[in-house]
């Protein structure tokens, strides 16, 4: 399912006509703005992985090749939706309002979670998950909530509530997430399952997950299933808004799988020259999404002022990215401690204790 | 080979020739030589595992072996854990002797029911007529400054868990040996490879093993001080030692090795000469490995012990960010900390 030829010319055919009304949703300042996303999210990108170069991370995870995928299908969900997360999913939260800042107190080693998803200005986008495949259950029982809850299938659009999850290749052969869409089939959850299949899982090609399109999974679960070009931003965004409101018009789970790219390495521990070809690299270079998108602006006249503007915006966002990262400071001792239960807990505050009066004796302090 | 593979030319080896005498190796060496050795030895050896076989392993233990023996013998698996441990002990029930690699200690838990349902269970329930010669390796412990799920220390639930061996190296000699005797026993083995210690070079002797793989070993002798602990902890108990020395106090370091069955001999004999005893780990104390081996200590030596047993260990909290790990892990001085504690007794 395409919209945009890798060289940027809009078609529909005969498979995308059914999404096509979910592009009229979108304003020429709409289509820009995918691209001002695409754009600062790859310069961001580009000024973590130097970052960890540079000692400031402990690791960067690229979302590089991605972004199409994640601001078209970002931008379909509405303001009331829930977004769960893998680790990869920089560009959907910054579509969404998170502080980008945010991920990098996470790969700095910082924090374990980053920002709170229950503040209005997060956009409902909920913490990574570093263990593959755990949030597709979470977001299959985040729907059922609203299921259960009366939010979702009351006839309004605007206010009815979905959930979206994403994941990758490689979870698909996790048990929860056959696990995930088993209940989200069986209670016929509001949900959109998201799955970015880059092709990789860090060495593992897609073909040893999966003989058939993954997407195809979905009938066995008897959840509707589509693949989509993900390097199509319009594609990623119109295919999604479909489902999504599908789900929250009571036709239950959907799986969208977005056919992409993940063109830099797995994180920066990573050597893709070791179990990938420079052949194969530069076939998906070639389809770069942002390019195409490029070019798609262009052949609509999008001036070279908007380009110049969107260049600008991006090298600004990444370096005060870049200074915000410097001056993180590391976290006081107490929060390793105070956040482990709700409740007070009699070991953990005999411990912490313990360290503070330890860490006074070592630093010259009274000992204990 | 079973004739239901495939791929029967690459029953393995290459033909090069076994490494003698002493090399100077980093721990990732040595296990992966006791792999390779392995797999020489016994052509029913097979690995499986999450990138091991064309990237050979993201800590590189495993590189080389798939080229070397074949995609049937170095297995690339789908992502799933549950799905490497549980299809590991059908091809064990079939003969052969897997060895699984998890890729890092906080994602063994996808596979927890399979070894502690499963696998930890399955030779009792034959009755002893099927056994299960399978090796877990997982890679674990702190001091690498990663993400979550990276730096855990989960050896107790599975030391917990009766069916289950598990055990330690410390050195990259012992990493060699003791691999090769993992895949050699009939029963399950957990191996968990201190991640903090594949780097620092370490003497391996390829003539002869220095001991047993369920052995404790006195490392460090000493006369007021028993100190005892496993994989990691035991270059910090070394350190630790050190600097006790240095003022005076004569410490004796004893490597676990084994965490089930724990080998008390050396330890217990230890603490009869010094009276104290300090157990230390990198995993959180409660309900721990240090909690078991202190009161044991105490039940066999009570009548030796100056002071009670002390135990220094994570604290009962999550691994912390990466950035705070230098206040959970016990360092060398929250090591002479005990000491100076129990010496006061
Ligand atoms: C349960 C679990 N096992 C192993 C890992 C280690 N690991 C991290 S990412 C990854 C590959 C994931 O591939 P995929 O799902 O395709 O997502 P991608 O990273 O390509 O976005 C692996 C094996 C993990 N994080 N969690």
């Amino acid at each position: 399912m395409q919209f945009l030829s890798t060289d940027g010319v809009f078609s529909v055919s005969e498979q995308s006509e059914q999404y096509a009304p979910y592009l009229e949703r979108l304003t020429e300042a709409d289509h820009r703005r995918f691209y001002r996303d695409m754009s600062v999210v790859r310069a961001f990108d580009v000024e973590s992985a130097n970052l960890q170069r540079q000692g400031q991370l402990a690791l960067w995870v690229p979302s590089f090749g991605q972004e199409a995928a994640q601001v078209g299908s970002a931008h379909a969900a509405r303001p009331q939706d829930h977004l769960f997360p893998s680790y990869r999913e920089h560009a959907v939260g910054f579509v969404r309002g998170i502080d980008l800042l945010n991920v990098l107190r996470l790969l700095r080693g910082v924090t374990h979670g980053g920002w709170d998803p229950k503040d209005p200005t997060n956009g409902n986008f909920h913490l990574y998950t570093l263990v593959i495949g755990s949030q597709t259950l979470h977001a299959t029982g985040y729907a059922l909530g609203q299921k259960l809850d009366g939010r979702t299938n009351t006839g309004n659009h605007e206010t009815d509530e979905a959930t979206m999850v994403y994941f990758g290749d490689g979870a698909t052969s996790q048990g929860d997430v056959s696990e995930a869409l088993v209940f989200a089939s069986s209670y016929q959850t509001p949900q959109v399952f998201f799955l970015q299949n880059n092709h990789w899982a860090i060495s593992v090609p897609v073909t040893t997950q999966s003989r058939t399109p993954l997407h195809r999974r979905g009938d066995g679960f008897g959840v509707p299933n589509v693949q989509v070009d993900g390097n199509d931003v319009l594609a990623s965004f119109a295919v999604t808004a479909k489902h999504l409101d599908d789900a929250r018009s009571g036709q239950g789970p959907q799986l969208i799988e977005a056919l992409t790219y993940r063109i830099g390495a797995h994180t920066t521990s990573d050597d893709p020259t070791k179990y990938r070809t420079q052949e194969e690299l530069d076939s998906w270079v070639a389809k770069d999404p942002i390019a195409r998108f490029e070019a798609y602006l262009r052949s609509q006249n999008a001036p070279q002022s908007f380009f110049d503007d969107v260049d600008a915006e991006a090298k600004d966002f990444a370096s005060d990215i870049r200074c915000r990262t410097l001056a993180l400071e590391t976290p006081d001792m107490s929060l390793m401690f105070d956040h482990v239960y709700s409740e007070p807990h009699p070991l953990l505050e005999e411990q912490k204790a313990w360290l503070a009066q330890y860490e006074n004796s070592m630093n010259g302090g009274e000992s204990a | 080979m079973s004739d239901t593979m495939t791929n029967t030319q690459a029953t393995g080896g290459d033909g090069a020739e076994a490494p003698r005498g002493v090399e100077n190796l980093p721990m990732v060496k040595a296990l992966n030589a006791g792999l390779r050795q392995a797999m020489l030895d016994d052509p029913r050896v097979l690995m499986m595992g999450e990138d091991i076989g064309r990237l050979g392993g993201v800590f590189r233990v495993t590189e080389g072996l798939q080229p070397e023996f074949g995609t049937d013998r170095v297995l690339d698996t789908p992502l799933a854990e549950s799905g490497i441990i549980g299809t590991a002990i059908g091809l064990a029930m079939h003969g052969f002797r897997p060895v699984c690699e998890i890729q890092f200690d906080g994602f063994i838990y996808p596979g927890f029911d399979q070894i502690t349902s499963q696998l930890a269970k399955l030779t009792n329930r034959h009755e002893g007529q099927l056994s299960m010669p399978l090796v877990i390796r997982v890679p674990y412990g702190g001091h690498i400054g990663a993400v979550e799920h990276h730096q855990e220390s989960p050896e107790a639930y599975f030391a917990h868990t009766p069916g289950l061996r598990a055990v330690s190296p410390s050195t990259p000699n012992d990493a060699y040996w003791m691999i090769q005797e993992a895949i050699a026993s009939n029963d399950p083995v957990m191996f968990f490879e201190p991640k903090s210690r594949y780097w620092p070079k370490g003497e391996v002797d390829f003539s002869s093993s220095a001991v047993p793989l369920h052995a404790s070993r006195v490392v460090r002798t000493g006369t007021d001080v028993t100190l005892v602990g496993h994989g990691a902890m035991v270059t910090v108990l070394l350190q630790a030692a050190e600097l006790a020395a240095a003022e005076g106090t004569s410490v004796e370091v004893v490597d676990l090795r084994s965490l089930s069955p724990v080998d008390y001999g050396p330890v217990v004999e230890s603490v009869r000469k010094t009276g104290r005893a300090v157990v230390a780990q990198e995993a959180s104390g409660f309900a721990s490995i240090g909690s078991e081996i202190a009161a044991t200590i105490t039940e066999r030596a009570f009548y030796s012990l100056e002071a009670p047993v002390l135990r220094v260990s994570g604290f009962d909290t999550p691994f912390p960010p990466a950035k705070l790990e230098g206040l959970f892990l016990p360092d060398a001085d929250r090591i002479l900390e005990a000491v100076d504690r129990s010496l006061a007794y």
